[in-house]
């Protein structure tokens, strides 16, 4: 549905720095297939805006292709280099851009009422169309009311119900939750994944709120520097980190290094690390002696009462309770192995006091191996 | 307020109870906590603040509608049915209208070419935008009268050959329009561009996402922001232009084309004067600038509710003004050379001219230093520079050291009747600077005080006229220091007045060096009130330059002109800097 090939983006650089240009998209290529809730995820400063504005023309991109669909809306191969409103994409921004100076209905009209004469409904339809559409986001009832009267969150559905109203082949979505307080946030999360299912829009997000993004995402790209670092399912990007970078940017993670004794059977390796043999998947081929880091969530630790009869178990080691926290929805431990701090999230029930002996396990399956930063 | 002082300074005493005073608190309030250097200072300036600014209010409405013997309406009537009065209230609309109508096509269109466009040679604009604090509205005036009359205009001599001789007449209400709208474009350009930049510029590209073209993001998105600061342009223009005295007393007197502030310098010059009428119409006039004030201040109150919620500030990309961009750039080449050069430059030739004459290969050859020889040397214009000097540095000083403690007063306090204070300092703003002559002549030839016929009287024009400009500077830097850093200092045992000079002064001072850079520069170029008010003798530059245009002693006052501008480019240079040092601290 979305393709776009090698984008590249350079700023101005501002007069303090050295640099004449700022590289803000650097060779930038990805796919969103038809239907999918495509997420552009990263650290403010990464590109994943700039990469959605060169999407909707708000931006020119220095190089590569934009298509969506079968239309390409930007190639500096081809010359083509569609103007903002000439794409008829759908766009929600960040403050969401609510017209001040006209009511709900006029502004979920505006997109309507400016197309081209030969392609423009009659005023009956597009009464009719932005009376769906506004019924869609649970506002048909404000319809009248000044912009400027509505909360935040009726306020970014309108922003939606305008971006929707031309049933526009691809929306995109500009950290649009972001200005909302947590409580509405949340609400508004599953709400714009509901709408995004029923009406089987294909959708660009762009947060740097990991949670968001595992939540509402079919596919998430993470982005570092302009590049992107890994794209996957959320469930790939949150239990098999490619990078330290993406493990640390997606949730907490345990690092443990080691080096690659032996490939076992499919993904899985054995790795010998200083305070034992661990078991761990990584998809990409790994020979022996290769110097790894094993990352596993805090969730995928499970710790029980006593020390570990035979300590040169696979994935079981022993170790002592330092510190808890009680985090309500889980008792957080940090559990010292050796010289290893590893942290451990278990279900409120089981709690150990400081200087307890566990035992703690690492289930394989939740262990990925990343390549070290050498 | 014995009570209100009682009721701020328990808690803080509540906060720390020193054995020694706990004593004297629990006595409850007694006069002489009451007198305290505090309260007295706060009182003193309150009436002060008070007096000027209702007093000359007061007088002119006692002086215009009592004659002495009984309440009447005699002034008015006698004001009104004078020859030729309705086309002079025509002409005061039509010229602030049509000058209006210029100066707000032209501030907006180049406001909007700067923020959203990449017409080049930007920096035009800014320069341009200084013009009026440079050049005194008299100079600029009579630089056009140079360049546009019918017989000596230089553009009329460069026309006629095509035209026929003095096509351009800058003695007529055209002209006034032209002068006066030309003069007042760069505050369009500087309320337009501030408002063009607080726009979000989400709002234009949602639009443009949404399938608009460039044309229909103007007209539906754009201009309808920017409405309310439009409607606030369009009042503020149409007062400064009713107000306005040096255009229509320089262009419209000589062709019989009257407006209000004419008239009014009309009936007070004529014999014998008479003081109700010109009472008569400064309240008329009055009346209309209080309405356009008031409906401005309406207006900008509403403009709030326009603003939404704001994301990160994504810088717009400059939108490509594409093959227009040429036409876009010949528009403000042509700007910045009908408001800056020409004037400037037709100001400094007849500064090196024996007498006046129209450039010309001849002309250019009898080359003089002796008008500036003249103005340097000649004990009247020493004197008048003086004279300015000493009006500008102390209604600066006074103007801004009083309303540092009336901000403090009004932002800081809990004193019932603060607001009455706050909006006593803006008063002066409704009021024109010819009605503040009138209201004062009204004021002092009654009073006993002696100080008709001497500088104090101008002193007291300016000081209330700028007062609000000053109240601005200073209740903008006082909102900007935090409260927590005065009562720190009253709990480390400094008194009222040593916190106040200890630590509001030095935390307050870039503002109030603006703003007293800002007085000393705008009362330098005052002309309105100080026309009415100046004795033979006592005359200061302004004057000194309309009375060398009446004796047609135009080269001399040419090079008066050109060093006045160059003392004010230096204080514009000065200000500035130190706005540029005062931004970098609020960072």
């Amino acid at each position: 549905m979305l393709q776009i090939d090698n984008l590249r983006k350079t700023f101005d650089g501002s007069r303090s720095e050295r640099r004449s240009r700022v590289l803000a998209v650097d060779d930038l290529s990805l796919t969103a297939e038809e239907g999918q809730m495509f997420t552009l995820l990263g650290p403010s400063g990464c590109g994943k805006t700039t990469t959605l504005r060169c999407i909707a023309g708000l931006e020119h991109p220095d190089r590569g292709d934009i298509t969506v669909g079968d239309r390409t809306l930007f190639s500096d191969e081809r010359g083509i280099r569609l103007a903002a409103n000439e794409r008829g994409l759908g766009m929600v921004f960040q403050s969401y851009a609510i017209w001040p100076h006209m009511n709900v209905f006029k502004n979920a009209a505006l997109p309507l009422e400016v197309l081209p004469r030969s392609r423009r409904l009659s005023k009956k339809e597009i009464t009719a169309r932005v009376e769906r559409v506004l019924s869609v986001v649970q506002l048909d009832k404000l319809m009248d009311r000044p912009a400027t009267n509505l909360s935040g969150g009726q306020q970014q559905r309108l922003a939606l119900a305008r971006a929707l109203v031309m049933e526009p082949p691809l929306l995109l979505l500009d950290e649009p939750l972001s200005n909302l307080d947590a409580k509405l946030r949340e609400e508004m999360r599953f709400e714009l994944k509901r709408l995004q299912r029923e009406l089987n829009i294909t959708a660009v997000y762009v947060t740097h709120d990991q949670v968001e993004a595992l939540a509402m995402s079919n596919k998430i790209a993470v982005m570092r520097e302009g590049r992107i670092e890994q794209v996957g399912r959320p469930r790939e990007i949150y239990e098999r980190p490619s990078s330290r970078f993406v493990a640390d940017f997606i949730g907490t993670s345990n690092f443990i290094d080691g080096t690659v004794e032996s490939h076992e059977t499919g993904d899985l390796y054995l790795v010998d690390t200083p305070h034992g043999k661990i078991r761990a998947t990584s998809a990409a081929d790994l020979p022996a002696g290769e110097k790894v880091a094993v990352s596993i969530r805090p969730e995928y630790v499970e710790v029980e009462k006593g020390a570990v009869p035979a300590s040169d178990a696979v994935g079981r080691w022993s170790g002592v309770v330092e510190t808890r926290a009680f985090l309500g929805e889980s008792v957080d431990h940090v559990i010292r192995v050796g010289e290893l701090e590893m942290r451990a999230r278990c279900h409120p029930s089981l709690s150990f006091p400081p200087d307890t002996e566990v035992t703690i396990t690492l289930q394989e399956k939740m262990c990925s191996l990343i390549p070290t930063d050498e | 307020m014995t009570d209100t002082l009682d009721k701020s300074e328990t808690p803080a005493s509540e906060r720390t109870p020193p054995v020694g005073r706990l004593k004297r608190m629990t006595r409850g309030w007694s006069w002489r906590r009451v007198f305290t250097a505090k309260t007295l200072i706060i009182a003193l300036v309150i009436a002060f603040v008070g007096y000027l600014a209702m007093v000359p209010l007061a007088y002119l409405l006692y002086g215009t509608f009592y004659d002495g013997v009984s309440i009447t309406f005699r002034f008015f009537s006698e004001a009104y049915s004078a020859y030729g009065l309705t086309e002079m209230v025509l002409n005061s609309f039509a010229y602030a209208i049509g000058s209006t109508i210029l100066s707000v096509v032209i501030g907006t269109t180049l406001a909007y070419l700067t923020v959203r466009t990449n017409v080049p040679f930007k920096g035009l604009i800014f320069t341009a935008s200084l013009v009026p604090l440079i050049i005194p509205g008299i100079l600029h005036t009579i630089a056009w009268i140079f360049l546009a009359s019918p017989r000596v205009g230089l553009f009329n001599k460069v026309l006629e050959p095509v035209f026929g001789p003095g096509v351009l007449n800058v003695f007529s209400l055209g002209g006034m329009m032209f002068v006066e709208g030309l003069h007042l474009s760069p505050l369009v350009f500087l309320l337009m561009y501030a408002a063009f930049r607080s726009m979000d510029p989400s709002l234009e590209e949602s639009a443009q996402m949404s399938g608009a073209r460039l044309p229909t993001v103007l007209r539906r998105i754009s201009l309808p922001l920017a409405k309310p600061a439009l409607a606030a342009s369009v009042l503020i223009m149409m007062v400064r232009a009713l107000e306005g005295f040096e255009v229509p007393a320089l262009l419209g007197i000589p062709n019989g084309t009257w407006v209000f502030t004419s008239r009014i310098w009309r009936v007070l010059n004529e014999y014998p004067a008479s003081y109700g009428q010109a009472g008569a119409y400064a309240l008329s006039l009055l009346a209309l600038t209080t309405v356009g004030v008031f409906w401005q201040s309406r207006l900008s109150k509403r403009g709030r509710a326009y603003e939404t919620v704001t994301g990160k500030g994504f810088r717009p990309r400059p939108m490509d003004l594409g093959k227009w961009r040429w036409p876009a750039m010949a528009l403000v080449f042509g700007y910045f050379v009908l408001a800056v050069v020409m004037p400037t430059l037709i100001l400094v030739y007849a500064s090196f001219q024996p007498f006046y004459a129209m450039p010309s290969a001849n002309s250019l050859k009898t080359f003089t230093l002796h008008n500036y020889a003249y103005t340097l040397t000649n004990s009247q214009t020493l004197g008048a520079a003086q004279n300015s000097l000493l009006l500008g540095l102390g209604s600066a000083t006074g103007v801004m050291f009083l309303m540092a403690i009336v901000s403090w007063v009004v932002v800081r306090t809990k004193i019932p009747g603060r607001w009455l204070v706050d909006n006593l300092t803006f008063l002066p703003l409704i009021i024109p600077g010819l009605v503040m002559g009138v209201a004062l002549l009204f004021v002092y030839l009654r009073f006993p005080l002696p100080i008709y016929g001497t500088l104090w009287i101008l002193f007291i024009a300016y000081f209330t006229r700028y007062m609000p400009y000053g109240m601005r500077y200073a209740a903008s830097s006082m909102y900007q220091i935090s409260g927590e850093l005065e009562e720190s200092a009253q709990t480390s045992g400094a008194s009222w007045w040593q916190t106040f000079r200890r630590i509001n002064l030095p935390l307050l001072m870039p503002g109030l060096v603006a703003g007293w850079i800002y007085i000393l520069m705008v009362s330098v170029r005052e002309l309105s009130s100080s026309i009415l008010l100046y004795s033979p003798g006592n005359e200061v530059l302004s004057i000194l330059i309309w009375e060398q245009w009446e004796n047609g002693q135009f080269t001399e006052l040419a090079a008066l002109g050109v060093l006045m501008v160059l003392v004010l480019v230096v204080l514009v240079a000065v200000a500035n800097r130190l706005g540029a040092k005062v931004g970098v601290r609020a960072d």
